[in-house]
């Protein structure tokens, strides 16, 4: 563990993105401490300036607090894109496994359907679902896991065919040891580190596609987020430029942040990689 | 006299910092003239290759580095010319040729447009000459129908045939100086030969000076003229052929060539009447299914193996041994039911078991057991070896205390240390590895070993002493062994009796003994009088140096050259 932060350590900008992570998430957790009362409360004038009127960012044209949609917005899209992730990944890693592992009929039939995912562009996939199943959070988290998953398959179904024919693995056989215990304990453990990178570069994905779902008023009307707050302020972007700015800059500190821990675990998980450029 | 092409002195390869020593090769002197072949001997991580990429600028700068020493190329100092100067030279004065010829050679390009590349970039040629000088060039390396080879993809030829195309390739320009590092080590026993003749003619034909790298002292004896032992990056011996071969003055040396096993079979055993292992008839062909709804044509067929029939008896070991393709890691896979079979049976006390279902297969596994070929792959690098071994009996339903107590005995068994249980695989070296994979084969106290090439991945002192453990374990345990090597002086050290297989097909079986002195099948003649280094005396005879007291077993005490019947047959 000290020999993995050490190799983190040695990327600056990775350090710099957990840093700005630590803190978004300490906004988060600190969210009703820092502004107590509901961000969709009328807090005063409508459309004040940032540092007037007693609003650190600004009012929207309703009055409502810039700076605290900013912090419950943090909430929002951080357990938004954290649980769409794990959700992505526990069916990519389902898919996957199973296609990789066993191969023939079923590995095509799987992987078929996961084709049938991924020709569909995923945002539009994302706008139809929650559509469909009505805007809400649950919705929201099912769309965005619903159109991220098979990106995930395809990387484990790839580690699995590569881990399955290794002699370890054939060892295994030898012993009598059953699929499920083969697939869990000995292949899954070797190919988490790709799948550790490509879920917090997934994180990020899933917390633009939740800003651009709000956005398009498709997020959940009674949380505060910031796709949310871009959309509403979006019409007054000349006059009041503040109203979708300091959110537009929520997200693209964020997911350059979570992006660029992902490069960092990418090194630091593969040095090997690292090592040759 | 003949002139000296290359002179290397007091040479210094630093490591980058954090490396298992400072330098990768210390105070190296080696000389090398025109039309001779210095063959550099040693066990990997030497600093052998090393040596030859620093003689053509190919350290990987700048963590790799020459630190001190020169590296005289007809009066130049390699090391300090501009990269201008070294690319002139490289292909067209010194020239490489390298272990795999398939990632040497590019595979999207057809083997006539690269070896024009070279006459593109080092001299001015019209097209159709360097078209003509090409061909002339695959001829020379007697690659059948030249013109059509041009037009052909690496993928398309065989392993020998690549690496005919690269030798055509790096001699190309005739060039003064022909580095080869390991050539033949990818490749089977019978076209190693040819190859080693063929960069033997070549030299002949160009007067080229050969450094020629290799781990095999049966290739040192067949093609050096001289020889330098390298250890740890430091040239510990070095002289003609005959000195070093016959007269190792180094302890290393002597040790090294002590351990390279011997082509006289090992003393038989009286072989019991009792079978515990019968296969017959067996077949197995791969490819020709179909796509997804059962479109396309089906795949191109291969037998991989063919009516397969071979008996193992009690306590012995049965080599089988054959080249690449002929089918025997096939066969020891669908013994230990890796595969299944597509017609015949393998039975063992009375029942058949390549037709159980997975199932009922699982109560047989702890009869038969595998070690596997290479150490670094067959180990589970997320799981501690104490685990690793102890994995098969909690399998196979025994108590977790009592598994991991057994695997602790192992452990010492196969001569591993107490603290090894809890550490994980990365820390050891492949030989311990091997070990650690030959304890979790017997945690199921198995009666039939199976072991697919257990030591072709190992350094050769290492080699001798796992086939030593292997022969050990097989007594105290009382196994019955089928031991599969494409190496027939690996098979004269172990095997009582052998089955030589090509093409999917047992050719010939018979006592180890009687297959050596009086080959039948003319495969078997071939793979006999491929054999590198046969005519040397620390091959065909287990009479050398340091044999008789690294081990006190029968096998070495039968050095009566009169009976050594490879000579006999061979010459």
């Amino acid at each position: 563990m000290l020999a993995f932060w050490h190799r983190y350590k040695r990327n600056r900008s990775a350090v710099f993105g957990l840093v700005v992570i630590v803190l978004v998430v300490l906004m988060a957790a600190t969210a009703d401490f820092l502004y107590p009362f509901d961000p969709f409360r009328l807090a005063g004038k409508p459309l004040s300036a940032p540092g007037t009127n007693g609003f650190l960012l600004g009012s929207d044209s309703l009055g409502r607090d810039v700076a605290a949609g900013i912090v419950h917005g943090a909430k929002t899209s951080l357990l938004i894109g954290l649980i769409a992730t794990l959700v992505a990944v526990f069916i990519g890693i389902l898919f996957g496994a199973l296609s990789g592992y066993y191969g023939g009929q079923l590995d095509n039939m799987l992987m078929r359907i996961t084709e049938i995912f991924q020709t569909i562009p995923s945002f539009i996939f994302a706008i139809l679902l929650v559509a469909i199943l009505k805007p809400s959070i649950y919705s929201v988290v099912i769309a965005i896991s619903v159109v991220s998953w098979p990106g995930v398959a395809r990387l484990v179904r790839g580690e699995f065919l590569s881990l399955k024919s290794r002699e370890f693995v054939q060892a295994c056989h030898t012993l009598g040891m059953s699929d499920l215990r083969i697939m869990l304990r000995e292949i899954l453990p070797n190919c988490l580190s790709p799948i550790i990178v490509i879920g917090s570069l997934m994180v990020a994905t899933a917390i633009l596609i939740e800003s651009g779902l709000s956005f398009l008023g498709l997020g959940d009307p009674n949380i505060m987020s910031w796709g949310f707050q871009i959309g509403a302020g979006r019409t007054m972007l000349r006059s009041a430029w503040w109203v979708c700015t300091f959110p537009g800059v929520a997200i693209l500190i964020t997911v350059l942040a979570i992006n660029l821990v992902g490069e960092g675990l990418n090194d630091a998980l593969n040095p090997r990689l690292r090592e040759r450029n | 006299m003949k002139q000296k092409l290359l002179d290397i002195s007091d040479l210094y390869i630093e490591l980058p910092e954090g490396s298992d020593r400072q330098y990768a090769i210390q105070n190296v002197d080696l000389e090398l003239k025109q039309g001779e072949t210095l063959c550099v001997v040693g066990e990997s991580g030497s600093g052998k290759s090393l040596t030859a990429r620093a003689i053509m600028g190919l350290l990987p700068e700048p963590h790799v580095r020459v630190s001190n020493g020169e590296i005289i190329f007809n009066g130049e100092d390699i090391t300090k010319v501009s990269y201008e100067r070294l690319r002139d030279l490289r292909g067209s004065e010194i020239s490489m040729i390298f272990q795999e010829p398939m990632t040497a050679l590019n595979p999207v390009m057809s083997i006539g447009v690269q070896i024009d590349e070279i006459f593109r970039y080092h001299v001015s040629m019209s097209k159709a000459e360097r078209q003509k000088r090409a061909i002339e060039l695959l001829a020379d390396v007697n690659l059948p129908n030249p013109a059509q080879i041009m037009n052909t993809y690496p993928h398309e030829l065989s392993g020998g045939q690549r690496q005919r195309a690269m030798i055509a390739m790096a001699l190309a320009l005739k060039p003064q100086i022909l580095i080869a590092d390991e050539p033949t080590t990818a490749l089977d026993v019978t076209t190693q030969a040819q190859i080693l003749k063929l960069i033997k003619d070549m030299q002949t034909v160009y007067d080229t000076g050969v450094l020629f790298i290799t781990h095999d002292f049966g290739v040192v004896a067949d093609i050096a003229d001289r020889v330098a032992v390298m250890q740890h990056g430091i040239v510990v011996e070095s002289g003609t052929v005959k000195q070093v071969l016959n007269n190792p003055e180094h302890p290393y040396t002597k040790a090294l060539i002590s351990a390279v096993p011997s082509l006289t079979p090992r003393k038989a055993k009286t072989i019991s009447k009792e079978k515990v292992l019968e296969v017959k008839d067996v077949y197995k062909t791969f490819g020709g299914g179909r796509g997804l709804f059962g479109f396309g044509k089906p795949l191109r067929q291969v037998d991989a193996l063919k009516n397969v029939t071979l008996d193992l008896y009690n306590g012995e070991t049965l080599g089988v041994v054959g080249e690449s393709g002929s089918g025997k890691s096939t066969l020891a896979r669908c013994i230990i039911r890796l595969m299944d079979t597509d017609a015949g049976a393998i039975t063992i006390e009375g029942t058949q078991i390549n037709m159980l279902k997975r199932k009922a297969m699982r109560t047989w596994r702890n009869k038969i057991q595998m070690v596997f070929q290479d150490p670094f792959a067959s180990l589970n690098p997320r799981i501690r070896v104490g685990d690793i071994i102890a994995q098969g009996p909690i399998t196979q339903g025994v108590a977790r205390e009592d598994a991991l107590k057994r695997a602790r005995e192992l452990i010492s068994i196969v001569g591993l240390d107490d603290r090894s249980f809890d550490r994980y695989p990365h820390e050891f070296s492949g030989g311990q590895r091997q070990r650690i994979g030959i304890a979790r084969s017997l945690a199921l106290r198995p009666e039939i070993l199976i072991a697919d090439e257990p030591v072709s991945a190992l350094d050769v002192s290492i080699q001798s002493q796992i086939l030593d453990l292997l022969d050990d374990i097989r007594e105290q345990m009382k196994l019955s062994m089928i031991f599969i090597t494409h190496d027939l002086r690996v098979a004269a050290q172990v095997c009582d009796r052998m089955a030589v297989m090509q093409y999917g097909e047992v050719v010939e079986v018979g006592k180890t003994k009687d297959i050596f002195a009086n080959p039948q099948h003319n495969y078997t003649i071939d793979l006999l009088s491929a054999v590198p280094g046969k005519d040397w005396k620390g091959i065909s005879s287990a009479g050398s140096a340091g044999k008789a007291k690294s081990k006190a077993k029968p096998k070495s005490k039968s050095p009566s050259r009169s009976k050594s019947p490879s000579k006999s047959k061979m010459s």
